[in-house]
């Protein structure tokens, strides 16, 4: 195993505006910072201009760990290679029909394209039956021309999916074998290779994403390492993948798919890292953006993955993925009052453009940012003023549209907006929780994004959870993902099989086989890696059942009333219902592998000599903040609160790239990372 | 008590995440896949007085929006009349019967007093599509049922859960006549927790912000749901708007059901008349008035999402003329047809009233059919019989925005369709085709999305095949000049040969043997606007795709496609659209 120290590291991710950059030279203790625009059309200049603009060094740097924004985009956007599909005869059109559903209860429109246009999907004659015996034989001849026609159509990458591949991968090899003599590239992905799952639909989604950003990714991937060996790197380029682990580049491209959401990925693996070593290691992250918020849950330090993403409607990519879930409100959300008489904040926003009122970009429409900016929440002179609109122009515009209609004044407005928002995001997030199975009051909240502070103390309150914690840096907190993340393999073995019926050496036997492979996995990349850990997990239900209960197993030498009781006690625990009369199903058999790095030192994230001394001294302007009434409050600036502080609400702490907001009633305090931790209540 | 705006939002908020909350947990907890898989389930807060709806679970079935205020309604009445037992805290009642403010049997409603303070402030209600309920048939869906006696167990409310135990000697009846009857315990659990979970959370919400102002809350939202709908109401002009839709038949005779409806707005109310439909039928196509007037609200409510669900909404609306027609039926009157088939076809009534009226929003017809394909039979391999049911979605009608989305789900659902992989796992059968059903779109400016065309083959064994199906004789319908969608069309291949069901899209127990085989095209949607107006690129791109043939471009769209790869003849086009 190689040297494990971890040398220089850089962390950099492309989010949809922003490049965000993080530095660290654990020798030194040394931070460099960067946010630089994100250039979409290819993400590698922001990179380059993001590590310039950070006074990186590149001949210093041992590792660069990159999450990058290219598969998701282009997967919501279609903005894809060309590609091909090779199925069973008599299901070209599965991509396109999916599971007869529509995008919303209400409502009978909607559309839909699929990721592979008709034209390009070939049929040919070659079936499986459930059993994985063959009822029609491969015509091989069939997959060559098919091939060919593909190429003439100006194919770049192709899928072969056939029905019951998964219990028999035979003709899919077959037909690559067959491929791979004329098909130009590499670019060729089988459907049972990424999932190997039952259900056509989802899994020939899966491995036309790969297929479709497989080239995509590989000449990102490409050119950017390139860039970096002539700018002088040498190190290891490692890329994020969506279940929050790291790959290295030159395998990243065989698996594409898994780089899709990679970027909420990393924001969570950062928050379970800071958690855990702030002794917070339960935590529901709540990333709060100008459009969305994405929330996602942490117990003891792990967060929740799941292999049943839709990451749109109609766009399941089954592999294992951080299971963040979005909420439709950010700071850009919309208030009106509908035609009862009641105010709404969203689900419509104002997005980036026009953007908030105070954004001075054309926007006349009422924001959560707005009213915050009312409320003397955000740094007046930071926002409205500057160009085209003054904070009287919001003020205007919130009297006429929802304080006249509202009997309000414009400040009552933009609490009341704040108010029904709060109310409506801490429902999203319980509903999140609930549907984890988890009850929200037994975690923390762990805010970030650039408005998640601003709200993160009333919906903790609204929750009931005791305690809010707000990183050093809530606006890079991806990038730090990317620095912190280990290496992970994640691997799932349907089994299907009752538990009576099971045979737990064949169980063992899988966790054996899924232990090796991720171990051989960790072994070939170059990285050094403190020590290497396997978790181990079932999939279970009530025969009979269709919903899976993740059941989390101490040890892999399970015999099968130990499963059953487990199972029973989760079952339990999660649905309050005791069933003692039926059995249950093993569905999944899972193995996660995990390559822990060398721990980080993240203390120096706030530069340590820019500490003052007093709270006093790091107190920057005092303004009225609007709670249940304008209340004068002290404004400190973040890089400059002591090391160790305590202090009770209300307080407005601001730095580079957030506020954070300090109800009255809360005591925050400094701890040594430079975290913020926020007691609910705590204060008199 | 006068409540502000601003608390008044926070507390409608909190109700509906009560209902969003039990809704959540049934679902996860419930064993059958209808539940857990399709949510054909549905959870609400219903008025202690009058089982007025107050709020209801956003992810609840469509097709009970409302139903459950009927029940809980005719409940409440029973209980005063003495005709149902005395409500004790932690008692659950369980209910089926269709007549009783319901929908077809297989749709269980359970019903849980709410009490504060010792009295009761409202009642907690769900309801579950369970797999089978009893009757002729497993499932319940019998295409040829002419009592409801046939169509299986009918439970009036009694309280299976007395103080919270559950009552093993109405739990064994229940047991004793129903088919895999060992694991609906799980399900009954699950629906019974689901209730408790919103007895937790109301109680959290009522103690938060007080027993007085949530009453209060609740009054005010209900009146303010109504102004809300009248507003949207406002958006239609006066007048009457009419519209007739058809039923292919009931099953059992082989004549079509017409639903006439005319659509009157005046004042700020809108009124539905549906004088002059079909008398009661022989067979199951019949609807009950729960699920009529449920089947006009969820159609108002695709038209106008944003409407929140509570009885206020339902206010402005007034349901006339369905005394004496097959959309009151009576017992002992079928009714296994009325949630599934019947209910999307009031609500295309509805579509095809208010497109004039309101022609942004409205869509032309979708397909409509929940197209119910059932085989039962004995699978020698596994020594066991089975019950496989396919059901399957169509095209949705066109709009004004774009055009119809292809393999919908039904008006009134918002399942999922089981993969064809799981299909052939559990059932002795092979698909040979799972297809888009190619030229099915209504023609227009905005075509229908299309329909599914599905062919699949007995393996071994012997089999029953049964359909329960509509829009075979009539497809979705075209609106503004768009033509119809294609209509339903099911094959039955018996060695070699093919067979057409005698009521087209329904009949019961058409034996299949090995090899034989059942291949459905289900329907397309209607298209919206002038086919001869829908840009030529866009056929041609409909062409390229295979969609329609160039015939079809040439006959349905006026464009002539010709030549490989194939281009629009801008000449031939402009003569053929004259």
């Amino acid at each position: 195993m190689a040297d494990i120290s971890p040398g220089q590291v850089v962390g950099v991710d492309v989010g949809g505006t922003f490049t965000d950059l993080v530095e660290l030279d654990p020798a030194s203790g040394r931070v460099r910072l960067a946010k630089v625009p994100s250039t979409l059309d290819n993400q590698a200049f922001g990179v380059l201009n993001a590590l310039t603009a950070a006074g990186c060094d590149l001949a210093a740097l041992d590792l660069i760990v990159h999450g990058t924004t290219t598969t998701t985009n282009a997967v919501l956007e279609r903005k894809l290679s060309r590609t091909g599909l090779i199925t069973t005869a008599g299901f070209r059109d599965v991509l396109e029909l999916g599971r007869r559903t529509r995008p919303q209860p209400y409502g009978m429109t909607g559309e839909f394209r699929p990721l592979i246009p008709r034209d390009l999907r070939l049929e040919l004659p070659e079936r499986m039956d459930a059993t994985g015996a063959v009822v029609t034989p491969l015509d091989e001849a069939a997959v060559l021309a098919a091939g060919k026609q593909l190429i003439e159509a100006g194919c770049e990458s192709v899928v072969v999916h056939f029905l019951h591949a998964y219990a028999n991968p035979a003709h899919e090899l077959r037909a690559a074998e067959v491929l791979r003599s004329i098909w130009p590239n590499d670019h060729i992905t089988l459907g049972h290779a990424l999932l190997s799952e039952s259900r056509e639909f989802e899994r020939g989604v899966t491995a036309a994403a790969n297929a479709a950003v497989q080239p995509l990714l590989a000449r990102y991937i490409r050119r950017l390492t390139e860039q970096l060996t002539a700018g002088g790197y040498h190190g290891d380029v490692l890329v994020m993948n969506g279940n929050g682990g790291m790959v290295s580049a030159a395998r990243v491209a065989q698996e594409a798919a898994k780089t899709v959401m990679s970027g909420p990925a990393s924001g969570v693996m950062a928050a379970a890292y800071t958690g855990r070593k702030a002794g917070q290691p339960n935590l529901i992250t709540y990333d709060m953006g100008g459009t969305s918020t994405d929330v996602a849950l942490i117990r003891n330090a792990e967060p929740a993955v799941s292999n049943e993403i839709e990451i749109e409607y109609a766009m399941p990519i089954h592999v294992p993925m951080v299971d963040v879930r979005t909420v439709g409100a950010g700071g850009g959300s919309i208030a009106r009052v509908n035609p009862a008489g009641l105010l709404e904040v969203g689900p419509e926003s104002a997005g980036a453009s026009p953007g908030p009122i105070c954004y001075g970009r054309g926007g006349r429409q009422p924001t959560i940012s707005d009213a915050n900016l009312l409320l003397g929440r955000l740094d007046p002179s930071k926002f409205a003023g500057g160009e085209g609109v003054s904070i009287d122009d919001v003020r205007a515009i919130f009297d006429t549209e929802l304080g006249a209609p509202l009997g309000l004044d414009a400040t009552q407005a933009a609490a009341a907006v704040i108010r029904i928002a709060n109310t409506r995001m801490a429902g999203a997030i319980r509903m999140v929780s609930v549907s984890l199975g988890a009850d929200p009051r037994d975690f923390a909240l762990f805010a970030f994004g650039g408005a998640g502070p601003l709200h993160a103390c009333a919906l903790a309150r609204e929750l009931g959870i005791p305690r809010v914690m707000v990183p050093p840096r809530p606006g890079i907190t991806n990038a730090i993902g990317c620095v912190v993340a280990d290496l992970r393999h994640d691997f799932v073995r349907t089994l299907n099989t009752p538990l009576d019926t099971l045979d737990p050496a064949a169980l063992h036997a899988v966790f054996a086989e899924q232990r090796a492979e991720g171990d051989r996995l960790i072994a070939a990349e170059r990285i050094g890696i403190r020590e290497v850990r396997h978790v181990y997990s079932v999939d279970m239900q009530f025969i009979g059942q269709t919903h899976l209960l993740r059941v989390p197993l101490e040890r892999p030498d399970v015999d099968r009333e130990t499963l059953q009781q487990l199972f029973e006690a989760a079952y339990f625990r999660r649905f309050r219902v005791q069933l003692d009369n039926i059995r249950a199903n093993l569905v999944n058999a899972n193995t996660s592998v995990i390559g822990t790095r060398a721990e980080l030192d993240l203390s120096t994230l706030i530069d340590p000599a820019g500490r003052r001394a007093t709270l006093a001294e790091a107190e920057t302007d005092r303004r009225p903040v609007f709670f249940d009434d304008w209340t004068d409050t002290p404004v400190y600036w973040r890089d400059h609160l002591p090391a160790a502080f305590t202090l009770d609400g209300p307080a407005v702490i601001q730095q580079m790239d957030t506020t954070i907001l300090i109800e009255p009633g809360n005591r925050a305090q400094g701890d040594a990372d430079g975290n913020i931790l926020i007691e609910i209540g705590a204060a008199p | 008590m006068t409540l502000d705006p601003i608390t008044l939002s926070v507390i409608q908020a909190g109700l509906q995440q009560v209902c969003d909350e039990m809704d959540l947990s049934f679902s996860r907890a419930a064993f059958s896949p209808v539940i857990a898989e399709a949510n054909d389930r549905s959870d609400g807060i219903y008025a202690a007085e009058d089982g007025a709806l107050i709020a209801q679970g956003a992810g609840g079935l469509p097709v009970f929006v409302g139903t459950m205020q009927y029940s809980t309604a005719t409940l409440i009445r029973m209980i005063a009349e003495g005709k149902a037992a005395e409500p004790q805290p932690d008692d659950i009642y369980i209910v089926n019967d269709p007549y009783l403010g319901g929908t077809h049997l297989m749709d269980v409603r359970f019903a849980r007093p709410f009490y504060r303070q010792g009295k009761l402030f409202c009642w907690l209600s769900n309801t579950g599509h369970w797999p089978d309920t009893g009757g002729a048939v497993p499932g319940g869906f019998s295409a040829s049922a002419t009592a409801v006696e046939q169509e299986g167990l009918r439970l009036p409310p009694v309280r299976l859960f007395k103080q919270g135990q559950l009552d093993p000697e109405i739990y064994a009846i229940i047991t004793s006549n129903i088919r895999v009857a060992d694991q609906r315990i799980g399900d009954v659990k699950a629906q019974a927790a689901a209730l408790l979970v919103g007895e937790e959370r109301l109680n959290a919400l009522m103690d938060r912000y007080g027993d007085a102002t949530v009453a209060a809350a609740i009054a005010e939202l209900r009146q303010r749901a109504a102004v809300q709908m009248r507003a949207f109401v406002d958006d239609i002009p006066d007048g009457s708007y009419t519209s007739t839709a058809w039923i292919d038949s009931d099953g059992v005779v082989d004549e079509p059901l017409a639903i006439r409806l005319t659509v009157t707005r005046a004042g700020d109310g809108l009124t539905f008349d549906f004088t002059g439909s079909s008398a009661p039928c022989a067979g199951p196509m019949n609807s009950v008035r729960a699920t009529t007037l449920s089947s006009v609200y969820l159609a108002m409510r695709h038209i106008f999402p944003e409407v929140p669900m509570n009885a206020g909404a339902f206010e402005p609306l007034t349901v006339t003329g369905i005394a004496g027609t097959f959309l009151d039926a009576q017992y002992p009157r079928p009714v296994s047809g009325c949630a599934a088939e019947v209910s999307q076809r009031i609500a295309e009534a509805v579509f095809a009233a208010l497109v004039t009226a309101l022609p942004d929003r409205v869509t032309a017809a979708p397909a409509g059919t929940s197209g119910n394909f059932a085989l039962g039979g004995h699978d020698p391999a596994r020594g066991r019989d089975f019950v496989m049911y396919q059901l399957s979605g169509g095209g949705y009608g066109g709009n004004a925005h774009h055009d119809g989305l292809a393999n919908g789900c039904s008006t009134i659902g918002i399942s999922k369709a089981p993969p064809v992989e799981i299909m052939e796992q559990a059932f002795p059968v092979l698909y040979r085709r799972y297809a888009l059903r190619e030229g099915s779109g209504g023609a227009g400016l905005h075509r229908g999305g299309f329909g599914l065309d599905y062919e699949v083959e007995l393996r071994r064994g012997s089999a029953r095949a049964s359909f329960v199906m509509d829009h075979g004789r009539f497809g979705p319908q075209g609106v503004l000049g768009g033509q119809d969608g294609a209509p339903n069309q099911v094959t039955v291949w018996r060695d070699g040969a093919a067979y057409t069901p005698l009521h087209l899209s329904k009949e019961q127990d058409i034996p299949l043997s090995p090899g034989d085989r059942v291949h459905v095209r289900t329907p397309g949607g209607g298209g919206y606007g002038n086919p001869f107006a829908r840009p030529p690129a866009l056929v041609l791109e409909d062409v390229r795709l295979g969609r329609y043939s160039a015939e079809e471009a040439r006959r349905l769209f006026g464009v002539a496609v010709t030549g490989t790869p194939p281009q629009v003849d801008a000449a031939a086009t402009a003569r053929l659209r004259g």
